[in-house]
């Protein structure tokens, strides 16, 4: 049978022009400018394509053309804007608010034998009975998360040092999973701590309750000491042989590492990922420091310009890359999550980083004297008297009350970017987050002010550096960048390159 | 290897028949649903009673046979005890159905199609065969003995068989549960919710769908398989099958139409058919409408390897299972031989001259034997090489199955 093949233009728009979907965008540097849909897919263009753009003067045919209908800024009556497609990419975006809150902290004694001059909350004293979560407290708490409408929980210890209050934990864990089989969740537990004070009994106890640690590192000894000074100024050492002792008997997956960053830390950014790589570990979170608490009191000591952090953080990005590129797969926490936002259909949970704002919504946390705030600064900013982000107490407050309460949505009026001036026309809002907490504890209101906000430049400034890796393509880079997301080792990416 | 042979059929043979060849005389009570095939006449017409139908390579003489006959059959070396074969009345037509050693066995659902794709390996007949067809193959399924590894049911475009379609792939179902069963599709009706549905509700333990994206441009995709909107449709189907549940792979065959947005088209796959287990990128087959559309479509495959490589690295970092068919080894850069696979069915595989000599030979897919007229033209022999240079060839994880057409 004779059949007619038609020519191409058969199949393009009849009508001309074409209509905009929704997207953002902003100059990149001095050639280039980002092009970002509703969905976090981006265009990288010469500068001028924006305004071509919306001035409907793209050329129908042209690459770009294709590009951007295909990737939805633009759609013309050769096909449907299949919007369906749109919406379904935007759930799977923002998938993580399903459940609602995922992880409870809590504090489970305010007692530490550290002092380290960032810490916001703890306290040198032998006092049990007032600093240490009452059992009261803790079976009311762990009733309290236990409400939370989420498949799947993470419970973290912390303290203080949680493990001077170990009779606290060995009464908390098995409730926990009792009532989390009862009601059909997932449980998973977390202990943050300085391990000092580990004997070999608890770290059988944590292998037996499948417990994972994460313990603090600062880096070589020389700045993990001058940071964490306790009595015998041996931190360094102590937290060395002890990590090593935690891996013999959890197992070496079991144990992570989290370094606080101090003046001290920014002028050694390759001293301590060196560390993180002498000890084994595979990701290091590159961490800002936070504004409360003893921090602020000490702002001397430790406080330190955003240009300083960002040349910090670019040097150590930096220096993680060729580490990778030589054979030793070490992932960086933040670019990880920032990159799995940029570069894939899928959101992430990260409670510092996302919109709606994790505080409350993903994250809560169950003081020793059974208050209960949104987030680990809220409660600092409470020891510093400011209560603001308090949301009630485990013994006089359900969990309808605290999620209807004042306090609570006082936090969520400002929780969300894609309607905060400055954010909400930002081509980066996808993959950035808000911050109330922290607007409320550096800008005195929940909103912020966006050009004078420090969590807006510090996080531009990152997410525009991934972006400049980005856009040279090298494949290599890709590589690793893929190996993080996906938490596998280079080699386990397929490597089309000579193997 | 023959698929098709004819000869002249019987006045007394009216429908088409379907069975079983057995190429030595049975005893009275096992000739039910079998084709006898021998080179003479039987001398006595009783020795025909109780098959389906006779096939010989002798002249039959005007004499009535009590069984539908096709005689003076040009070649029956290729049929085998046990084979599956249709007798077609009209024109003498003889095809082989089903081959029970063979790996490569289709279920043949319909000639009919809803698209037409520039290069259409199998080109549509627009007649209605949907019920004709969809009795050969259930009177197929009835008659395969052993459970076969994998089928493949093909077209035309199967799913215009409708409610039929689900009652072969139900029929298969209950026969062979362990069958891995992969359907090639358009996939443009499951933009319909209640067909996607009901092909749920059938609950194949082992099934997938294999459906062709050509471009992430709307509008290319639509040229290259002739059919406005059929782009939309495809990707909401792909959609609806993800949300029911069901299994697919996207394929994509590489040409002059195609190639220029493959990176582009990786890209959109992993965006937005994330789910998707597998994708097949493939070499063109000169066969169908091809050949008459070769000037639109040609570009030698040793040119397009920068775009190859490009998609293939872009999907497999990004975590997405991909495969190159019906590529040869030595025009394949060889940072892509770990994704080659041995693709092309046997009955239609070849290696041509230049192979003779070559040192690989044993781990590439070689040609489809219509190549022979063109192909790139860069094939070279490639001298032996060390074991673990080769363990890389197909060494990336496999799909469970590999479908060529």
């Amino acid at each position: 049978m004779a059949r007619v093949f038609y020519p191409i233009e058969s199949y393009s728009a009849s009508q001309v022009g074409y209509r905009l979907l929704p997207f953002r965008f902003l100059r990149l540097d001095d050639d280039n400018e980002l092009l970002v849909n509703e969905v976090g897919e981006f265009v990288i263009a010469p500068s001028g394509t924006a305004q071509i753009l919306v001035r409907k003067q793209l050329t129908r045919g042209s690459d770009v053309y294709s590009t951007l209908k295909a990737k939805q800024f633009i759609a013309d009556d050769s096909s449907s804007p299949l919007l369906d497609l749109l919406a379904t990419k935007y759930r799977t975006k923002y998938s993580f608010i399903e459940g609602f809150t995922k992880l409870h902290i809590f504090v489970v004694t305010l007692r530490c034998d550290h002092s380290c001059h960032y810490c916001q909350v703890s306290r040198q004293t032998a006092d049990k009975n007032t600093y240490d979560m009452s059992f009261e407290t803790a079976e009311k708490s762990v009733s309290l998360m236990m409400k939370s409408p989420a498949r799947h929980i993470t419970l973290e210890l912390q303290g203080g040092e949680p493990l001077l209050a170990f009779d606290v934990i060995r009464h908390i864990v098995p409730l926990a999973k009792r009532r989390a089989k009862l009601l059909d969740k997932d449980l998973d537990i977390v202990v943050t701590t300085n391990l000092a004070n580990a004997t070999d009994d608890m770290l059988f106890y944590l292998r037996d309750e499948n417990i994972k640690i994460s313990t603090s590192l600062d880096g070589p000894a020389f700045i993990h000491n001058a940071n964490r000074p306790r009595p015998g100024n041996n931190s360094y050492e102590l937290t060395i042989q002890n990590i090593e002792r935690a891996r013999k008997i959890l197992g070496p997956g079991r144990v992570a590492a989290l370094m606080t960053t101090t003046q001290l830390s920014l002028e050694h950014p390759r001293e301590i990922i060196d560390e993180y790589v002498r000890q084994g570990f595979h990701s290091i979170f590159l961490r800002p420091i936070s504004p409360y608490g003893f921090a602020v009191k000490t702002k001397k000591r430790t406080g330190y310009q955003l240009d300083a952090f960002m040349d910090f953080y670019r040097t150590g990005l930096d220096y993680i890359l060729q580490i990778n590129r030589e054979g030793y797969g070490l992932a960086e926490v933040y670019a990880k999550i920032l990159l799995t936002k940029i570069l894939t259909p899928y959101g992430t949970g990260f409670v510092d980083l996302q919109s709606p704002a994790g505080a409350g919504i993903n994250v809560l946390v169950y003081n020793y004297d059974g208050d209960v705030y949104a987030t680990d600064e809220s409660r600092m900013l409470a020891e510093m008297g400011d209560h603001t982000f308090r949301l009630g107490n485990v013994r006089t407050h359900t969990h309808r009350d605290i999620f209807t309460g004042d306090a609570f949505l006082n936090l969520v009026s400002a929780s969300c970017n894609q309607s905060l001036a400055g954010c909400s026309d930002c081509a980066l809002q996808p993959y950035c987050g808000s911050d109330p907490v922290f607007n409320h504890a550096t800008q005195g209101d929940v909103f912020g002010h966006r050009p004078t906000s420090e969590f807006c430049q510090r996080n531009m400034g990152i997410i525009k550096h991934l972006f400049g890796l980005i856009s040279n393509q090298d494949p290599e880079i890709m590589r690793i960048c893929f190996a993080w997301i996906q938490n596998s080792s280079l080699h386990e990416i397929s490597k089309a390159g000579p193997s | 290897m023959r698929l098709t042979t004819g000869g002249t059929p019987s006045k007394s043979f009216r429908r088409p028949v379907v069975g079983k060849v057995s190429r030595e005389a049975l005893r009275e009570g096992e000739r039910a649903d079998r084709i006898l095939v021998i080179d003479r006449i039987p001398a006595h017409v009783g020795e025909l009673a109780g098959y389906s139908g006779f096939l010989t390579t002798a002249k039959v003489e005007r004499q009535r046979s009590p069984v539908p006959t096709i005689s003076s059959v040009h070649e029956i070396d290729h049929l085998r005890t046990n084979d599956i074969v249709a007798m077609e009345p009209n024109n003498g037509f003889i095809r082989t159905l089903y081959r029970p050693d063979s790996n490569h066995n289709v279920i043949f659902a319909t000639h009919r199609c809803n698209s037409n794709c520039l290069m259409c390996s199998q080109p549509p007949q627009d007649r209605d065969d949907a019920a004709a067809s969809a009795e050969r193959n259930l009177q197929l399924i009835r008659l395969i003995d052993k459970p076969p590894a994998r089928l493949v049911i093909t077209g035309g475009e199967p799913t215009l068989l409708g409610e039929r379609l689900l009652t072969i792939i139900a029929a298969l179902r209950d026969k062979f549960p362990e069958t891995y069963l992969h359907m090639l599709t358009n996939g443009r009706i499951f933009a319909w919710p209640a067909f996607t549905a009901r092909l749920a509700e059938v609950k194949h333990p082992d099934f997938v769908l294999g459906i062709p994206l050509y471009s992430d441009d709307s509008t290319i995709h639509d040229y290259v398989v002739q059919a406005q909107g059929a782009f939309d449709q495809t990707v909401i189907g792909l959609h609806q099958l993800a949300r029911y549940g069901l299994r697919v792979e996207i394929r994509v065959v590489l040409h002059a139409v195609t190639v220029p947005r493959l990176a582009q088209l990786a890209e959109y796959i992993y965006r937005n058919l994330t789910f998707a287990e597998h994708i097949a990128l493939m070499g063109l087959e000169n066969i169908g409408y091809t050949p008459r559309n070769m000037a639109k479509l040609w570009v030698d495959p040793h040119d397009y390897q920068d775009q190859l490589e490009e998609a293939v690295e872009l999907l497999s970092t990004r975590g997405m299972n991909v495969s190159i068919y019906n590529h040869q080894l030595c025009v394949l850069r060889r940072s892509l031989w770990k994704f080659a696979r041995k693709s092309i069915s046997d009955w239609k595989n070849i290696y041509i001259e230049e192979c003779a000599s070559c040192g690989v030979r044993e781990h590439c897919g070689g040609f489809f034997k219509w190549a022979t007229k063109i192909h790139s033209s860069h094939i070279h022999s490639l001298s032996p090489m060390l074991n673990e240079d080769l363990m890389h060839v197909g060494s990336n994880h496999k799909p469970a199955q590999i479908t060529d057409s």
